[in-house]
């Protein structure tokens, strides 16, 4: 199987603080990888300075090409990103929100065309936000808010998907849509990597990556048992892993850790 | 099914509705003289009356909606650049420049008749201008560039704070040039002329165009900074720009006007409120709301007390202010975030 991404000597610093330490990384073409770790373990940095938003030394590979010769438009095309708690301005409507997605596929000053038309109501549909494509950002709930912004990552149809904690805000419901919405974007051959604090849901992941301190601790399938092993560990032993009817649930360790 | 199909805005019948109103305020201003209304289609083959009409009032009625229209544009640029609300056209530092530029005119020509008649030439205007202007490069200087958005607006703020205590002190030092001062600092359309109308309205144009090539990327802006980033949109290219607009646009207009308070922060909130849509329309919108809301105040403020004349600045300052207030006393009891 191919890399979609690749890191080589990843560095990065954010206030003097280095968050990122050498961090060598393969994430698989069309497979689901989620990077999981304490709070500071560098995650959210991670991801960014893999789609190009935190000044790095090292490099980042798309398909053996680096990322850094490539245009704003070409890598805006390859990797749809969606962020975690950015402060935004709410008098958009949602349907203008998501036609965003589609700018890297449009002319600098052209109209939509009926192909970003139909993505954006695909992607609208897919999120279960369709209904509210007449009212602004405003006028929707923090997890409202959270799906309309999915659907914007998702009209942009990328083949890599870049999600920093993507349920946040969301209820068990739409977590549970979320994980189906991921399995289409598999279904359909694109990446995704994600950041996720819920470690019961990114135990459904096809990868996992375990992070501590700026560095790669463990990166492994989700269903191995060693991957699971690292997870407790980079928490301190303070969660259990446990397979219940054949899924995999996160238990919390009462008493600290043993 | 077309794109449009999908959803609907009303802003090109608001742009329309503006404009008339606009214009119509305009014309009925060509009415409002000093001896109260006086309709210009009776005062028939008269020449001093249509005189008047049409090098004096024509031009100060279309000037107050062309500086209006200035700051309303500057106005939603700035609040759409710097993502906040509440983020006037004055914050780069402009406005405290301009009156700097009117200051130090003042004291070194004094309030000698033909330093006045400057208003109508290009002295006053002139300083004003480049007063504003260059406020605007020392805070670029001071917040080294213009990528780095809340070292702007911090920068603007102490230039802004510098600036105006260098203007008050020259005005207590020469107390003479307190009350032409006054003039420039409540904002008036008395002195506005043909050339000035053609000044501000290529300036408009200019900064229109400009404006409306970046709108998506203020769009995207919304949504935050990387996230803009991520959609390829070049960012500090447009920064640049729309900064170049928003200090162009307040510039002129303060220049010709003086310092008209609330008409950039309140257009841009107005239009908010009134029509969903994106920032190619809601540019546009903010500067035919700016001009109609700014000749509305200005045909009020010549009107109300004739043959006495209120500061145009003044009655914007007190309408301004009172619709933002409300505004605020509404969200809060809505639970609206604006």
């Amino acid at each position: 199987m191919s890399d979609a991404l690749q890191t080589r000597q990843l560095c990065a610093e954010l206030g003097g603080r280095q968050v990122l330490q050498n961090i060598d990384l393969q994430i698989t073409a069309g497979r689901w990888t989620c990077v999981v770790g304490p709070n500071g373990a560098g995650k959210s940095s991670l991801l960014k300075a893999m789609a190009g938003l935190l000044p790095h030394s090292g490099q980042v590979l798309w398909q053996g090409q680096p990322l850094a010769s490539f245009s704003r438009q070409q890598r805006s095309l390859q990797l749809s990103w969606l962020g975690q708690g950015e402060s935004s301005t709410l008098d958009l409507r949602v349907w203008d929100v998501a036609m965003l997605g589609r700018l890297p596929h449009q002319s600098w000053l052209g109209a939509p065309s009926e192909q970003d038309a139909h993505m954006v109501e695909a992607a609208l549909k897919a999120t279960q936000a369709w209904d509210w494509r007449e009212r602004t950002l405003g006028e929707l709930s923090g997890g409202e808010r959270q799906r309309v912004l999915l659907a914007r990552a998702m009209a942009g149809n990328a083949p890599v998907m870049l999600m920093d904690e993507p349920l946040a805000n969301l209820d068990p419901p739409h977590q549970v849509d979320w994980l189906e919405q991921v399995h289409c974007l598999l279904a359909q051959g694109t990446t995704v990597v994600s950041v996720l604090h819920e470690i019961g849901m990114a135990l459904h992941a096809d990868d996992i990556v375990v992070m501590r301190e700026g560095q790669v601790v463990h990166h492994g399938a989700g269903r191995d048992a060693a991957t699971h092993a690292a997870i407790e560990a980079v928490f301190d032993h303070r969660i259990r892993i446990q397979a219940i009817d054949g899924q995999r649930v996160v238990l919390p360790r009462l008493g600290g850790a043993s | 099914m077309t794109p449009q199909s999908h959803t609907r805005t009303q802003a090109p019948r608001w742009a329309l509705l503006l404009l008339a109103v606009g214009l119509a305020v305009v014309v009925l201003g060509t009415a409002a003289g000093s001896q109260g209304w006086q309709a210009w289609w009776s005062v028939g083959a008269d020449a001093v009356a249509s005189q008047i009409v049409w090098d004096i009032r024509l031009p100060r009625s279309l000037g107050a909606w062309l500086g209006g229209a200035l700051l309303g544009l500057a106005g939603a640029v700035a609040q759409g650049l710097f993502r906040n609300p509440l983020a006037d056209p004055y914050l780069l530092g402009s406005a405290s420049g301009a009156s700097l530029g009117v200051g130090v005119y003042l004291s070194l020509w004094g309030g000698s008749a033909w330093a006045m008649s400057g208003w109508v030439g290009l002295g006053l205007t002139g300083a004003a201008f480049v007063g504003a202007v260059l406020a605007v490069v020392l805070t670029l200087l001071l917040a080294r560039g213009v990528q780095q958005t809340l070292r702007l607006l911090l920068a603007g703020v102490v230039v802004g704070v510098v600036l105006g205590a260098v203007t008050s002190l020259i005005s207590l030092l020469q107390p003479q040039v307190l009350q032409a001062m006054q003039g420039f600092m409540l904002g008036s359309t008395a002195f506005v002329s043909w050339s000035a109308c053609a000044t501000m309205s290529v300036v408009l144009a200019l900064c229109l165009a400009l404006s409306w090539v970046f709108a998506r990327v203020l769009d995207a802006l919304s949504l935050g900074e990387a996230t803009a980033q991520s959609l390829g949109v070049p960012l500090p290219l447009a920064r640049m720009v729309l900064v170049g607009v928003i200090s162009l646009a307040t510039g002129a207009a303060v220049a010709h006007i003086g310092l008209v308070a609330f008409v950039g922060l309140a257009a841009p909130h107005l239009v908010r409120s009134l029509v969903r849509c994106t920032h190619a329309w809601r540019l546009a919108l903010s500067a035919l709301m700016g001009g109609a809301l700014l000749v509305l105040a200005d045909v009020m403020a010549r009107v109300l007390l004739a043959p006495q004349e209120l500061p145009v600045g003044v009655l914007t300052a007190v309408l301004g202010g009172g619709y933002l207030l409300w505004r605020v006393y509404r969200d809060a009891d809505t639970g609206v975030r604006s």
